[in-house]
C-alpha cells in the first residue's frame, strides 16, 4: 500500500493522452455493440430491419417488450421460469455437494486424496461425452426432464466449486473443528453449524459465478432438455433467431432482456465475480 | 528391562491415543464425498468411460453394434470432418494467442496511471458475463456484408469490407475475433491480478536504476506475471478447443462446413442420428484436449519453478 502511494507520489500526473485514446477505443469496440442492442430493441420493425446504427425514429420500448413476451404463447416467461429453476437448483446443489467434498478433501489425509484431485482436474479439462450422457440419463428416466438437466449441471460444475472451496477451507483453523468436537459436535453438526457458515464469502463467490455460467449455458439444455415446453432463455433466444429474421427489433429486445440478469449480478457482485474468476491466477 | 519399561508406556499411549485420534478424525468422514461422487460418477465419469466403447460401435440409442475403428476412419477420411478437426486447432490457437497478447497489453494499460480506470476495466470485462448466444447473434448482424455496421463503417473510409461470415476464407477467423472480443476481459482480469501481486518495490528499484518503461515491462512484469500467463493460456486453450455455442450461433459451421469445429461436428452427427460417429468425435476431442493441455501445463509449470 505504501509503495503504491509512493509511486503515485512520484508520478502524480496521469497520462491524459493515453486515457483519451483508451476511452475512445473502448467506446467504439465495447460500448457501440451494446448501444446497438439497446437502440435496435426500441426501434420499429421497419427501421430495425435496416440494421444501421442510428437514433430510433420512434421509441417502441413497451410495444416491443410486450410483443416479445407474448410471442409463441408467452414462451419467454416460461423460459425465464425454467432458467430460474435450473439456475437456483443446480447452483444450490453444487454449493452443498462441493463444500462437503472440499471440506473432507482438505481436512483428511487419506489414500483417496490423490484420486479425488485427479478427478477434480479431469472434470475441469475433459469435454463431457454427450451421447453417452444422454444414454445414462435415458436409463435413469431423467432424459428431457428438468431434474436430469439440473444433475448434469451439478456434475459439470462440481470441479470448479471444489477447487474454490478447498482453497478457502485451508484458511479456516483446525482448532475450530477441535473445539466443536470437544463440545460434542458430530460430523454433520460440525460441518453445517460451524464450517458452512464460515464459508459465507466464498459461497457468495461460487453462487454468483456459477449462476452466470448456468444461466448463460446453451449447450447442455440443447442436448439434455430439448423441446419447447422446457426451453431455457438461451434456447428460446436461439429459436427466436430463426423465427425473427424479419423482426430484428424483437430479436434484440430478447437479447436485451436476457442480458439484464448478468448485468444486475455484475453491478452488485463485481468484487466476488473478480475474486472467483481470478482464483487460479496468482497460484497458477 | 529399561527398554521394556520405555516401550510399555509408549505402547499404552498409542493404544490410548488410537481411539482418541479415531474420534478426532471421525468428523471428517469419508461419506461426505458420497453425494458429489455419485452425481459426478454417474453423469460424468461413467459417460466418459462409456464413450470409449460406444465410439467403436454403430449405435442407435436402442442398440449398438461393434464395428472397431470404423468411426475413427470415417472421421479422418471425410473432408467435412477433417476440416472440423483442423479448424478446432486453428480456432483454439488463434483465440488463445490473441487473448494472451491483448490481455497482457490491456492489463498493463489498466494498471497504469490512467483516467477512468474503473470504467475501462468494467467495460472490458462485462462481455464475459453476457450470453454467448446473444453476443453471437448481435455480431452476426453487425457483420452483415451489405448492411452491417462494420462494413458500413469501413466503407466510410473507403474500404470494401468482405462478407465476414459468408466468405469461407474469413468465417472461422471472424468467429474467433468475436470470441476474443467476448473473452479478452477474463484474460485481462487474470493478468491484472498477476500484475497487482508484483511488489511495487521491484518497479521502483528499476526506476531508480534508470530502467525504461519497456525494460521494466520486459524484465519485471513479463517474467513475474508468468503464473497469470500460464492460467490464461491453459484456460483459453481448453475453452477454445471445446467451443461450440458461439460458432453455432454465428455460422452453424457454414458456409458449407468451412467453419465447423469438432464440437459442432459432434452435434451435427448427433442430430443426424449417427450416435457412434458423434461419440467418436467426443473421443477425438478428449484426446486432442488432453494431448495438448496436459503436456503444455506440465511444461509451463516446470519452467515456472526453474525461474
Amino acid at each position: 500500500m505504501s509503495s503504491t502511494t509512493a509511486l503515485a507520489g512520484a508520478r502524480p500526473r496521469k497520462n491524459h493522452l493515453l486515457s483519451v485514446v483508451a476511452i475512445l477505443v473502448s467506446i467504439v469496440v465495447f460500448v457501440v455493440p451494446f448501444a446497438f442492442i439497446v437502440l435496435t430493441a426500441v426501434k420499429d420493425r421497419q427501421q430495425a430491419s435496416l440494421l444501421d446504427f442510428s437514433w430510433p425514429h420512434q421509441f417502441q420500448f413497451v410495444q416491443n417488450f410486450v410483443a416479445v413476451v407474448e410471442a409463441r404463447d408467452y414462451m419467454l416467461i416460461i423460459a425465464f421460469i425454467n432458467s430460474t429453476i435450473l439456475t437456483v437448483a443446480s447452483v444450490a446443489g453444487m454449493v452443498v455437494l462441493a463444500a462437503m467434498a472440499a471440506f473432507v478433501l482438505q481436512r483428511k489425509a487419506s489414500r483417496w486424496n490423490g484420486l479425488v484431485h485427479f478427478l477434480v482436474l479431469s472434470g475441469l479439462i475433459i469435454p463431457p461425452a454427450v451421447v453417452p450422457t444422454i444414454w445414462v440419463l435415458q436409463r435413469l428416466g431423467l432424459f428431457r426432464t428438468m431434474p436430469g438437466l439440473i444433475l448434469v449441471e451439478i456434475a459439470f460444475g462440481l470441479s470448479f466449486c471444489i477447487l474454490l472451496f478447498r482453497a478457502f477451507v485451508a484458511t479456516i483453523p483446525r482448532e475450530l473443528d477441535e473445539a466443536a468436537i470437544i463440545d460434542g459436535a458430530g460430523p454433520i453438526r460440525l460441518f453445517f453449524k460451524v464450517i458452512f457458515p464460515l464459508l459465507r464469502s466464498v459461497i457468495v463467490t461460487v453462487v454468483v459465478v456459477q449462476s452466470v455460467v448456468v444461466f448463460n449455458d446453451f449447450v447442455n439444455p440443447l442436448y439434455f432438455l430439448p423441446g419447447d415446453k422446457n426451453a431455457t432463455v438461451q434456447l428460446t433466444l436461439y429459436n427466436f433467431s430463426s423465427q425473427f429474421t424479419t423482426q430484428y427489433n424483437l430479436l434484440f429486445m430478447n437479447i436485451l432482456l436476457i442480458t439484464i440478469p448478468p448485468l444486475v449480478m455484475f453491478l452488485f457482485f463485481n468484487r466476488q465475480i473478480v475474486a472467483g474468476m481470478t482464483a487460479g491466477a496468482v497460484k497458477g | 528391562m529399561a527398554t521394556t519399561s520405555i516401550h510399555t508406556p509408549a505402547k499404552t499411549r498409542t493404544t490410548v491415543a488410537g481411539p482418541d485420534r479415531g474420534r478426532l478424525r471421525s468428523p471428517y468422514s469419508t461419506w461426505f464425498y458420497l453425494p458429489a461422487a455419485i452425481v459426478y460418477g454417474v453423469l460424468f465419469a461413467i459417460p466418459t468411460f462409456a464413450s470409449f466403447y460406444f465410439s467403436l460401435t454403430r449405435w442407435s440409442i436402442f442398440e449398438s453394434k461393434f464395428i472397431g475403428f470404423g468411426n475413427f476412419v470415417t472421421f479422418f477420411q471425410e473432408p467435412a470432418l477433417v476440416k472440423g478437426f483442423t479448424n478446432t486447432l486453428i480456432y483454439a490457437v488463434v483465440t488463445s494467442g490473441t487473448k494472451v497478447v491483448l490481455g497482457l497489453l490491456l492489463a498493463v494499460l489498466l494498471t497504469s496511471q490512467i483516467v477512468a480506470r474503473g470504467y475501462l476495466r468494467s467495460v472490458v470485462f462485462f462481455p464475459v458475463l453476457v450470453s454467448t448466444i446473444g453476443v453471437g447473434l448481435t455480431f452476426t448482424v453487425l457483420m452483415n456484408p451489405e448492411r452491417g455496421l462494420i462494413n458500413s463503417a469501413l466503407s466510410v473510409i473507403g474500404i470494401d469490407g468482405p462478407g465476414w461470415l459468408t466468405d469461407p476464407k474469413y468465417a472461422l477467423l471472424s468467429v474467433a475475433a468475436v470470441d476474443v472480443w467476448k473473452g479478452v476481459g477474463l484474460a485481462t482480469l487474470i493478468y491484472i491480478a498477476g500484475i497487482v501481486s508484483i511488489p511495487g518495490e521491484y518497479l521502483e528499484a528499476a526506476k531508480v536504476d534508470g530502467a525504461s518503461a519497456w525494460q521494466s515491462f520486459r524484465r519485471i512484469i513479463l517474467p513475474l506475471a508468468r503464473p497469470a500467463t500460464v492460467t490464461v493460456i491453459i484456460l483459453s486453450l481448453i475453452g477454445g478447443l471445446r467451443s461450440f455455442d458461439l460458432i453455432w450461433a454465428m455460422t452453424r459451421g457454414g458456409p458449407g462446413f468451412t467453419s465447423d469445429v469438432i464440437a459442432s461436428v459432434i452435434y451435427k452427427q448427433y442430430q443426424a442420428g449417427f450416435y457412434g460417429l458423434s461419440t467418436a468425435g467426443n473421443v477425438v476431442l478428449f484426446v486432442v484436449v488432453t494431448a495438448i493441455v496436459l503436456p503444455l501445463s506440465r511444461f509451463l509449470n516446470r519452467k515456472e519453478v526453474e525461474l
